[in-house]
């Protein structure tokens, strides 16, 4: 498995998306960090990860500055050819804001920032990232953040419900989100936004592990592919 | 060329901080608040000196990075 992480101004989980890629893919394995002036992604890559942080300071809105960065267009063409790409928080924001995925984060219903590990529901199997778990498996990663609050017109949302596109929910909705979504994939299954961090819960020494399920998921469908 | 962008939430969609400033509002005493939405005002200076052409400049411009047309309106006032 060939990962890229692209790092903007800002950006802090960078290191930490870079660490679960390289622990799942195991021998040699070494994720290429891609500043965001790049014009284009190094060759041959099976999946590119948009990592969580404040790109840009957050201004204007979360993820929008990043999202139109010089990098960010061919990371929209590495998807729109069927490439992986996985955006987790500030990385989901930059997501939608470029247009992979559909919606929006919104700011917490609650207006505070949120720091803290909640339980998630896997609402499908049936991706690249999801597919270590079975529908309806609990995993425990944290959230940290103030704008994640998910929505969507109607339409998008029984779309995404109607094509199980729907990845993880929140057992207990701490931002507002509708629907409890809290991570999504495309169309084609290849993207996934998620407001959790599953890199942030990815070894035993930061209090667990549950995080290593989703980069394993990954490098088992890459690599088998 | 001045420009004056105003972006708000559409209606319908939620605006926490509004619903928090028409709180403290009512804290402070001010009452009969009845409705309070958050939005702001982009303003920016432009070398285009044709009024319709800059209109249709800050269009494209909140079309593609101004506002998230998803969850928000805009306007554009030229000055």
């Amino acid at each position: 498995m060939r990962a890229a992480v692209i790092q903007f101004p800002g950006s802090n989980c960078d290191r930490d998306m870079a660490v679960g890629f390289d622990r799942a893919a195991g021998h040699n394995s070494r994720t290429q960090m891609v500043w965001h002036k790049e014009s284009s992604l190094p060759d041959g890559l099976d999946i590119v990860g948009i990592p969580g942080g404040f790109s840009f300071g957050d201004y204007l809105r979360c993820g929008a500055i990043g999202a139109r960065s010089p990098i960010m267009r061919s990371v929209i063409d590495f998807a729109n050819k069927g490439g992986h790409v996985v955006g987790i928080c500030n990385g989901f924001q930059v997501l939608t804001e470029s247009g992979l995925l559909p919606g929006v984060l919104m700011r917490n219903s609650n207006l505070k920032f949120i720091c803290k590990d909640v339980d998630l529901k896997i609402e499908t199997a049936n991706s690249p990232f999801t597919n270590a778990h079975k529908p309806g498996d609990i995993v425990t990663y944290p959230v940290a953040h103030h704008d994640g609050n998910y929505t969507a017109d109607a339409d998008t949302l029984r779309t995404l419900h109607g094509d199980d596109r729907i990845a993880y929910t929140y057992v207990d909705n701490p931002n507002g989100s509708v629907d409890d979504i809290a991570g999504i994939l495309s169309e084609n299954r290849r993207v996934l936004g998620m407001m959790p961090h599953p890199e942030r819960l990815n070894d035993p020494v930061l209090g667990g592990n549950d995080g290593s399920k989703l980069f394993e998921s990954i490098a088992g469908a890459l690599v088998s592919a | 060329m001045k420009a004056r962008v105003h972006v708000t939430l559409k209606n319908g969609v939620l605006d926490p901080q509004g619903a928090a400033v028409k709180h403290s509002l009512g804290t402070l005493g001010f009452e009969g608040v009845d409705r309070v939405r958050q939005g702001k005002i982009i303003e920016l200076e432009l070398s285009e000196t044709d009024t319709a052409k800059a209109e249709a400049l800050v269009k494209d411009m909140c079309e593609k990075l101004l506002a998230n047309t998803v969850i928000e309106d805009y306007s554009v006032e030229i000055l």
